[in-house]
């Protein structure tokens, strides 16, 4: 039986005939007091047993943030005023997605195996129930998009991953500063002609650290204690500021 | 230099925080008012969420104004007696208000709610106060002396009550519903209320304006201080390290505006913060009217 399965696995070998061996700047990213975003070197070399095909290879390198529902509310006019009108609630985005290409996105991946890994940013928000009295749902997660975008959250950048020889890549993802905690799923994919040929998957943590991490944990755990401590900081401030003045004023 | 906020989970330019406080510090020193009402707003500007905002804002209200209460009571211009009863209702409208803010949070309209009541609050009282002062302003020049301690329907009310400090015997009945109204508004508009309680002072329970802005901090610092709580219990949006930097530049700014304050005239002072209400309402107003240039809103889900 065994031997069996080590037979079985040596004809299945062969058939990933080229896989990705990575190396990540930083695994995690930690956020301090003076935290101000962060850049991620991500590298790579492509291991093979067979001979370098004729057709280009593509990397395509995708960090996503943790899967949060998004309430989107659309604006409309009524009686004069701009109301929120209508909502659609997206089930799952991510709060951060960065997408670097080697090749402009026609080249890289087509338009099923975007379908089948999710790579995309239309594919990596997932909206399934719109309420009946929307009928354009679609646009609604097109402003999700379009928002985050301009934020810089959603990056789509392409031509950014270098690749040598077929072997090496590497390229660099910028995250910005207001980063939600939690682990950032990396996954990077080797496509010719389109087809994704092989992927690698891992993750980045990012986390609070020292103080950060000692307020936020406070602020969840005992919220009483820490909400008696803002209002005692704040008091002692007050009135510390108050004295010190007039202490100035006498002399 | 930037500074990550833990609660708000942003990086914000802490020199702008320390302005930001600062500014608002000033206003609170010279009028009494909490600030707030241009706090909050201030916040949302340079990306601060909402919540975080108002929760956050509450409590640096608390700075600034026990900054501006000692220098008050230091010049003994604080009714202490007409204080409590203004924050006996003081907490009983805010408790009221923060069942209300919850029940239309369910309907899904607290924003467009909030943002109404900023433009109808501060439309109607900053334009009363202009004309008020402005009036007085004129007659001062002329030399005729402004009139007081005209009787209304005020004195008419039982359970009455002598306020030495304010020279005032009235009932207790309107002190407690405009302490009431005031918490039901902090609440809602996540402010301090001065704003509306100042004017309410002045012109319904006719005490004199140097008595006013150091009992309207007193009553301030416990409904803000009520309010922190709540939200640090409940909603865990109270960022102190936002708070902190805040209120440094509050602080200081308090002294300040306190010092400006004393130098000015009662009247040029109503006139200047009515001209400061009328522009921040105007502001609130042209972003409901105009056209946004995005038509779609976000925000987490489950806070509709």
């Amino acid at each position: 039986m065994r031997l069996l399965l080590l037979i079985l696995l040596a004809f299945a070998l062969p058939a990933k005939a080229e896989q990705v061996v990575l190396g990540l700047s930083k695994e995690i990213v930690q956020i301090s007091t003076d935290f101000d975003g962060s850049d991620i070197l991500i590298f790579g070399a492509i291991k093979r047993e067979t001979p370098i095909e004729a057709e280009p290879l593509q990397v395509i390198v995708s960090v996503a943030g943790p899967q949060q529902p998004v309430t989107v509310w659309r604006q409309a006019r009524r009686f004069g005023i701009w109301v929120n009108a209508h909502a659609v609630e997206v089930d799952a985005a991510p709060s951060f997605y960065a997408i670097a290409t080697s090749a402009p996105w026609a080249q890289v991946i087509s338009e099923t195996e975007d379908l089948r890994h999710k790579v995309s940013i239309p594919r990596a928000i997932r909206s399934v129930g719109a309420p009946m009295d929307v009928p354009d749902a679609q646009s609604f997660t097109e402003a999700v998009i379009r928002i985050r975008t301009g934020e810089g959250t959603y990056q789509l950048l392409e031509n950014t991953v270098t690749v040598r020889e077929q072997t090496l890549f590497d390229t660099a993802i910028s995250m910005p500063a207001n980063l939600t905690e939690g682990s950032y799923p990396t996954r990077i994919f080797l496509t010719r002609g389109g087809r994704v040929i092989n992927t690698y998957e891992t993750e980045i943590e990012v986390r609070k650290v020292g103080l950060e991490r000692w307020l936020y944990v406070l602020s969840r755990q005992q919220p009483f204690v820490y909400g008696l401590m803002s209002l005692f900081i704040a008091i002692a401030a007050g009135w510390g500021a108050s004295t010190a003045f007039r202490i100035l004023r006498s002399q | 230099m930037q500074v990550y906020l833990p609660i708000a989970e942003v990086s914000v330019n802490v020199f702008v925080l320390l302005g930001l406080g600062g500014l608002v510090g000033v206003l609170s020193g010279m009028f009494g008012v909490g600030g707030g009402f241009l706090m909050t707003p201030l916040l949302f500007f340079i990306g601060v969420p909402p919540a975080v905002a108002v929760a956050t804002g509450a409590n640096q209200i608390v700075a600034s104004s026990v900054s501006g209460l000692m220098a008050h009571l230091k010049r003994r211009t604080v009714d202490l007696r007409m204080g409590t009863v203004l924050l006996i209702g003081g907490l009983i409208g805010a408790a009221l208000g923060v069942v209300l803010f919850n029940y239309l949070k369910s309907l899904g309209q607290v924003d467009l709610l909030i943002n109404l009541c900023y433009v109808v609050f501060l439309g109607i009282i900053g334009a009363l106060m202009f004309i008020e002062s402005l009036n007085a302003l004129r007659k001062s020049r002329r030399g005729t002396p402004p009139k007081r301690k005209k009787h209304n329907w005020v004195h008419a009310l039982p359970f009455k009550m002598r306020f030495r400090t304010s020279g005032l015997y009235i009932s207790v009945i309107p002190p407690l519903l405009v302490g009431l109204a005031v918490g039901v508004l902090a609440a809602i508009m996540g402010v301090g209320g001065g704003f509306i309680m100042v004017p309410a002072m002045i012109y319904l329970l006719n005490m004199p304006t140097k008595v006013v802005i150091g009992t309207s901090l007193f009553q301030i610092i416990f409904v803000t201080g009520f309010t922190t709580m709540m939200h640090a219990t409940t909603n865990y949006t109270v960022d102190v390290v936002l708070a902190v930097v805040l209120l440094v530049g509050g602080v200081l700014g308090a002294q300040a505006g306190t010092a400006i304050g004393m130098r000015l005239k009662a009247e040029q002072l109503r006139i200047l913060l009515a001209g400061l209400v009328l522009l921040v309402c105007g502001k609130l107003a042209l972003d409901l009217l105009l056209t946004p240039s995005e038509l779609y809103v976000l925000s987490a889900a489950g806070s509709h």
